[in-house]
Formats: C-alpha cells, structure tokens, sequence
C-alpha cells in the first residue's frame, strides 16, 4: 500500500472534515473571513471542502474601518474572483461614538469595533455557527479552545465548562440563540499555514511582504502610516522603511518589522530563523497577561 | 510552537519538502496533579526547540510571581495557559501542543491530573497513538497510574510509556526505577497493552528528555524524545476494511452527485463493490472526484483522506450512512442493538431506562440505556454488578437506538466503533464509548466477540520442534470450498490419506459432521453459516496448536466469512481451494510442499 499521508496531508484532511460537519450541522453558519494568511487556507480549504458544489454559506468580515487599506482591496478582489458572498459587518453605533484605536487606545477600540461589532454581525445574521481560522499555537488559552467551541446566547466562552471532545465525533448541538464557533486549523502551526500558502500558491495580501513604507516609531513598534487618520505625536516623523507585517490587524494597533523578506519563501526564511513570534506584533495582547483570555470570554474571537 | 533548527543559508525549498513529508505522532500527557507533567512538556519544548524570545521573557515574569522553583525559570508555566490555573497551579483541561524535530511532528494533548482526569484523559487518549504516563519516582505506582493505563488500554493506545520523574530526588537509584518499572509492565500485560515502556527522567534538570542521561548510566534505553521519534507507527493496513461516513451530499447540477466524507478506515478505488450501509444496497465506485484547480480526479483514496464518491447508479445514500467495503475482511454490523464500554462524564448519573442522543459516525439517532451490565474497578480491573454510573464511570452498557445503525467493533475500525452519547434537554456530552459488540441475544456469528480477560492458553509440554521432528510438518490448513455435491469431502479424504502415507499427520473437518454435533444448534442463514464456519475454524485453530494438519470441507459460500477464517487461521498457513479450480489432491500435496508447510519425514 502506498505511503502514510504527511502531517500537511492529515490537517488538510481534518479540516475539509470539520467544514463539512459545520454545513451539515447547522442552518445559519458563516465563513468569518478577516483577509490574513489564516483565513486565506481557511477559504481555500472552504472551496475545496465542497467542490465541485458552491461554498454553502456567506464569508463575514468585520470591519473595524482602521483595516490597512491594502487589505480591504484584497478582500473585495478575493470576493469578485471567487464569488464569495461576501458580508461586511461595521459597528455603526461604535463608528458614530467615533472609536477609533487612536483616540480610545487598542482596548476600547477592539472590544467596541471588533467584539460587540461581531456579536451584532453573528446576531443579526441569526448565524449559529461561525467558522474562524483561530490555531491552538496562537496563544497559550487557546491551547484549550475546542473545535466545536460552545457559545451561549451573549456569544460568552465558558473555559471551565467545555464539552468535551473525542475522536472526530464533534456534538454541534445547540439551542436556539445559542452558537458554535469552529475552528478548522485549531492543530495548524503557523508553519503549516505558511508551507500550505506555499505549495497551493495561494494569493495573499502584499503586506506580508517587505516593501518600502511609511512608518512612524511609537513605543518601539513601526506603524506604517497607512491614512491621514494617524495623528503624529510631537516629535514623530514619517519616515521610508523596507518593512513587512507578520500579522496583519488594524494598522495603528500592527507593529511592522524591518525586513528584506520580499518573497513568500524569505518570509517563510526569516520566520524559521525569528526569535519572535507572531503575535509580538499584535500590540493587544500585551495589556496584560492573560488578556486573550479575557478578550475570548467576552466573544471576541 | 517550536521548530526545528533551520540555519541561515540552508536550502529553504529542500527544508520545506523534509518538513512537509514529515509524520505526526499525537501524544498523550497524563499524570497526578505534582508529578511535574507541565514540566516535562516545558523542557521538551524548551529544550528541542526555541521557546521564542517573547514567549521566554514572559515566561520569566510569570516565574517570578508564580513560579515554583523560587524564582528561578518554571517550565510548568510554558504550558499552563489560563489564568486560573497558574493561580492555582494545576491544568484544569486538555491542553494542545505542538512541536516539531527533524524526524516527526508531535501534537501533545496535555491532560490534567485532578478530579476530572478520566474525562479530560479519554478525551486525549481518543485522539493519541501514544501515551505517557508520568510518575513521581518517590511515590510510584498509583490508583491514578494505574488508571491512566486502563483508560489508554480501552481506547486503544498501543504504546504506553511510564516516565519515570523526579529521579533526582531519589538520588538517581536504579533499584527504585526497577521496582516501579516491572510494577508498571506487569500491569500493563494485564491490560494487553502491546508495547510498554519504562524510562527514568527528570524534569527538573532535563536528564533522559531530550538527552540520555549521564548520571544514570546504569540505565541503557533511549532518552524519552529518541523514543517518541523513533516509534513505529503502523502505516494504513492492507486489512483494513473500507469505511467512509457520509458528511454531506454534493449536488451541484444535474449531473453531478458525491458524497462526501473522511475515510475513517481502508482504502477505496475507482471501480471498487461498496455497500451504503445500514441498507446494505450496493453499487460501484465510479469516480473520486476532485475539480481540475484542485489537482483532479483520484485513483485511490485511503484514510485519513477526505474524499468525494460518486456512484455507478441512483442509490438511496445521505448522511449518516457510512459507505463500506464489499465483503472482504468484515461486513459491519447493523442493529438497534449495542453493547459498549463507556466513560461517563457528567454529574448525573447515567441509569437504565434513561434517553440520550447517540452519535454513530455521522448519525444521531435516539438511544435508550437497557441496562448497566457492570463497572469497571480500576485498581483490579475486577467488573462489579452496578445499576448505574456516576461521574468518571467507566462500564459497560447495552443500548437500544431507535433506528438500526451500521457500526464495528471500536477495536476493528475507530471510527465507526467510537460512540459520543449527547444529553438531550442540556445537549451536553454525557459520554464517551467503544462498542464491543451488536445485541447479544441475536444470533449470528461471534467472531469479534472477546474471550473473558480471565481466560488464559495452556501450554503443551511437547514442543513445536518435536512436533515437525516426528511428522515432518508444520501446522496448516487446507479449506476445500465451493456448492454441495462438488466432491469437497470425498477430496478431503483423498488428501488425508495422501498425507498419512507420506508419514504426515492431518485431521479433516466436514461441514457435515460439524452440524451434526458441534453446531446442531445452526440454520443456513447467512449469520448462521457464518457461525459454523468460525467454529470450525476455531476447532482447526486448536488442532494446529497441537502441530496438526486440518482439512477442512465446507460451503463457505461468503467470501468475506473465509477471509475472516484466514485471518484468524494465519494466512502463511492457509491454503484455500474453490471446486471450480478442480480437487487436485497430488496438486495440493505439491504445493504445501512448496510452501514449507510439508517436509521429507526423515526420523520415526
């Protein structure tokens, strides 16, 4: 008999299955597609899941309005190539109040624009499951994170009071109100999401990659100055530097690093050699320690 | 995560195709609350790969407030990621990790060692091929140890491996290891765990994890990684039988009909006999269909894969139907009725009578608690009579589900012999379990059923090589098959007294002469046949163990049935022939011969 599958074999495999269990599963469920590398094999895997047959259900992104620009073209190109019916979720309450990262800082900004716009997008669509592209390696209290993730009618996680879960026999029952977050790259590192990127020469957004930019040095970090909307404090300059982004977020809130990685395989080179991880870059983590956590009970995602 | 090492100026694209290819082994963590697991895991990371500088500097704050090893760098605290149990410091649930060498890909499920143990460990363990059991070196064996490897045992994790922790402070003594180590194999044999191993490590200092150790160098085994990479994993068995539950039905267009799903089992081919079970309606495979952009259509799939059928013909097939080989080693089993071995995992008890939703593959069906057959106790592995189970239970229990279901038994095929019961008012998940076997009371063939554990072989005091000394002959068996009034018997004959005048030693059993005694009880339905010829095969199964020479004449009309008597048999020792291919008794002789199964008698 032929040889056993490779690891990236065996997590396409068990992705493509959880997908499948979601649409069989639920009657409203929902693809939330946030535009990074993630949700790029997230939707990839998606279409494969259910070729030659359409994707059954809507793509969701929520958009904070702070996005890189970049990033909202790639969408709505990646949309239109692929006949993606596509949902654009904005806090519009939150947009009104006039939060912004810049103003509120990354706290307010996030729970507002992101977590109460989702849990609006999620209730409004009545969509009682939401897929995301979340992985176990992210971060340590997501290491705990089931696949079929149970959220109660306020979208609230409970850590204590997870079901368990054995073998591929998911249990996605829920009541009404109630929902299911699942995440089918939960045992991808970000390795294999890359390596997967690399061998299905899926687009990405050029952000990954190093080019030159405006960017401004704040509390250590590099801001590229995406918009007129990034006010610059006394003593600040925009300055052109060769930088890319590991992870892709709201610019004010997205520390970009100085690279010469301009193609896939140097990103993929400097990450093998970094000494960083990823979510370095992502200035929310760092409120305090276990903030994630408290971010993912309240619904964010 | 941690990586392995790539260095600058490496060949990327040559690293990225080894790292693609490489396999992955998901293991198992279990051990009591201060054995040190979460520091094991820790230095495993710690010392394998990279803990990344930001993770580490983290890492060293949290050990300042809440670490163990005053103030110093606690390993535990890699991995204990909410922030209740590094408050506490315990692992309140199964934690995920992932870390990579340059031979394998490892995904740990870490399970805590508190008050929801079996729960939280048979969740990891359905998902492990292998598992390590830590032990604190001063306190050896424990209930919880020996827990661990009961619930390893039932799900079936082949490899388990006792690490032995905390040798520094037994003073790096060997004779402490040994006497915990045979303590640990001897139960291990009880369970009829496969391969089980001790190794003496410690956590603290990393002495026998990533490296052998040098102050135990009385110890000669591997260092725990060196074993985890170099473990062998069983690649996907010719044996295995088809099984792929049916997720979803793809239809498109008009034209176009899959069913989708993931090979839980086997392999399947374009043009491969299936049957859509539990209806048993059968049909071809005519295509495994992949759109051109994402590499085209396949030839072949097997498991894992997650695949798209088409059929040669209109059938009735949704989810919930598992699409299965044809015949071959085993059909699956369809019934209401079934018999499991579950662990229970919610407060209120589980007792007769009580409905619960039970999830087969892709089906959830109705199911009804018949009764508590008994309940496991874990210290002697004794089954005690019980009329329920409480909270981290392990039994066993019939149940009835309100439409038939086609399953296995959980040790044949995982994923249609795995149950998940669903409480139906909280939809929580009640239990987890493995199926043994269908409705006890209907008749049938018995061949998946278990021998009680008590159960053990007598040994003969004359040895196989006196045996093949006197008669020149190994044990085998020669089944002549095909419809009555073919000549098998007369056949059978002809080539006992062949044998016999060559100074061999055979025996022939008769389908005849079997129910005229032995299985008079029988019919001629197919369960019923079935059931004969296992009989038969296990009388022929005792005569070889006694060096015989067993003819065997029977209908044996099912193909998958005698491949069942051929696995059971040994197929190195079985020699089938159909009446189409002619009785040719001289021909027959010749090629046991052939095959060694027949030697020139040289001594009286």
């Amino acid at each position: 008999m032929a040889h056993a599958l490779t690891h990236l074999e065996e997590l396409e495999a068990e992705a493509i299955h959880i997908l499948r269990e979601t649409a069989a599963s639920y009657e409203r469920p929902v693809l939330m597609y946030s535009i990074g590398k993630d949700s790029t094999v997230l939707l990839h895997l998606a279409l494969k899941a259910f070729a030659p047959g359409r994707l059954p259900f809507p793509v969701l992104h929520i958009d904070t309005t702070w996005k890189f620009r970049e990033m909202i073209a790639f969408r709505d190109a990646t949309a239109a190539r692929l006949g993606l019916d596509l949902q654009v979720h904005i806090n519009r309450e939150g947009l009104a109040q006039g939060i912004s990262p810049v103003t509120h800082g990354s706290k307010v900004h996030t729970d507002v624009m992101k977590t109460v716009a989702l849990r609006q997008a999620l209730s409004a669509g009545r969509f009682d499951a939401a897929i995301g592209g979340a992985r176990r390696d992210e971060e340590k209290s997501r290491a705990k994170e089931r696949i079929f993730s149970f959220r109660d009618a306020n979208h609230r996680w409970d850590p204590k009071g997870q079901r368990p879960e054995l073998w591929s026999l998911y249990n996605p029952r829920v009541h009404p109100g109630e929902s299911m977050r699942v995440f089918p790259l939960s045992n991808w590192t970000e390795l294999d999401v890359w390596l997967y990127v690399w061998k299905h020469r899926l687009p990405v957004v050029d952000l990954y990659m190093a080019r030159e930019r405006p960017v401004v040095e704040r509390d250590g970090a590099l801001i590229m100055v995406d918009d007129e909307r990034l006010p610059l404090k006394p003593g600040e300059r925009v300055v052109q530097r060769r930088v890319r982004f590991r992870t892709l977020g709201c610019y004010p809130l997205s520390g970009a690093i100085e690279s010469d990685a301009d193609t896939l395989e140097k990103v993929i080179e400097e990450m093998l050699l970094a000494r960083t991880s990823e979510r370095q870059g992502r200035l929310i983590d760092h409120d305090q320690s276990g903030s994630m956590e408290e971010k993912k009970r309240e619904g964010y995602f | 995560m941690t990586l392995p090492t790539f260095t600058a100026g490496e060949d990327l694209r040559g690293w990225l195709e080894r790292y693609e290819r490489l396999q992955l082994l998901r293991v198992l963590t279990c051990g009591n609350v201060d054995d040190g697991k979460s520091t094991l895991i820790g230095r495993l990371l710690h010392d394998t790969g990279r803990i990344y500088e930001d993770h580490l500097k983290a890492l060293e704050a949290d050990s300042r407030v809440h670490g163990t090893t005053g103030g110093g760098l606690d390993l535990a605290l890699v991995v204990d990621g909410l922030k209740a149990e590094r408050e506490q410091g315990i692992t309140i649930d199964v934690a995920w990790r992932y870390f990579t060498t340059a031979r394998r890909a490892f995904i740990i499920a870490d399970c805590p060692g508190h008050e929801q143990y079996t729960r939280n460990m048979a969740t990891g363990a359905s998902h492990c091929q292998l598992a390590i059991s830590l032990i604190d070196a001063r306190s050896g064996v424990t209930t919880q140890t020996r827990r661990h490897a009961t619930i390893a045992a039932m799900l079936g994790i082949r490899h388990v491996v006792a690490a032995v922790n905390k040798m520094d402070l037994v003073g790096w003594g060997e004779s402490r290891f040994r006497e915990i180590e045979a303590e640990f194999l001897g139960f291990c044999a009880r369970l009829g765990i496969e391969h089980a191993v001790a190794l003496p490590v410690s956590a603290l200092t990393g002495e026998g994890v990533v490296r052998r150790s040098n102050v135990m160098s009385w110890f000669t085994g591997p260092a725990l990684l060196d074993l985890l990479e170099g473990v062998e994993l069983p690649g996907p068995g010719d044996a295995d039988p088809f099984r792929m539950p049916v997720q979803v039905v793809l239809r498109p267009n008009l034209d176009f009909r899959g069913f989708a799903g993931q090979i839980t089992s086997g392999d399947v081919r374009v043009g491969d006999r299936v049957r859509i079970m539990p209806r048993g309606t059968e049909a071809r495979v005519a295509r495994i269909a992949r759109p051109e952009e994402h590499g085209g259509d396949l030839d072949r799939g097997q498991a894992p894969e997650s695949v798209v059928l088409c059929l040669d013909r209109e059938v009735d097939c949704s989810r919930g139907d598992v699409i299965a080989c044809f015949g071959g080693a085993s059909d699956m089993r369809v019934g209401r009725r079934i018999v499991a071995d579950l662990v229970w995992m919610v407060d209120a008890p589980l007792v007769a009578g009580q409905s619960l939703l039970c999830r087969v593959g892709t089906r959830i069906t109705p199911a009804r608690v018949v009764r508590v057959i008994h309940r496991l106790k874990v210290d002697t592995l004794a089954h005690e009579p019980a009329e329920s189970m409480a909270l981290n239970d392990i039994g066993r229990v019939e149940l009835e589900c309100e439409e038939p279901v086609a399953f296995d038994p959980y040790r044949i095929s995982r994923g249609t012999g795995a149950i998940v019961l669903i409480d139906r008012l909280s939809n929580a998940t009640a239990a987890a379990g493995m199926i043994r076997t269908g409705d006890p009371t209907e008749r049938g063939a018995h061949w998946d059923d278990q021998a009680l554990d008590s159960v053990s072989s007598p040994v003969s005091g004359v040895s196989a090589a006196e045996r093949d000394a006197r008669w020149a002959q190994r044990p085998c068996c020669v089944l002549l098959h095909g419809p009555p009034n073919t000549g098998k018997t007369e056949a059978a004959f002809a080539l006992e007294r062949a044998l016999w005048d060559l100074g061999h030693d055979a025996v022939v059993l008769d389908g005849q002469g079997m129910r005229s005694g032995l299985s008079k009880d029988l019919g001629f339905e197919p369960g019923d046949r079935s059931e004969n010829l296992r009989r038969a095969a296990e009388v022929a199964r005792l005569l070889m163990g006694q060096g015989r020479i067993v003819v065997m004449s029977f209908v044996a009309p099912q193909d998958d049935v005698r491949e069942r008597a051929r696995a059971l048999l040994g197929p190195d020792r079985c020699l089938f022939v159909h009446a189409s291919d002619g009785f040719d008794v001289p021909g027959i002789v010749a090629q046991l011969a052939a095959r060694g199964l027949i030697g020139r008698r040289t001594s009286a």
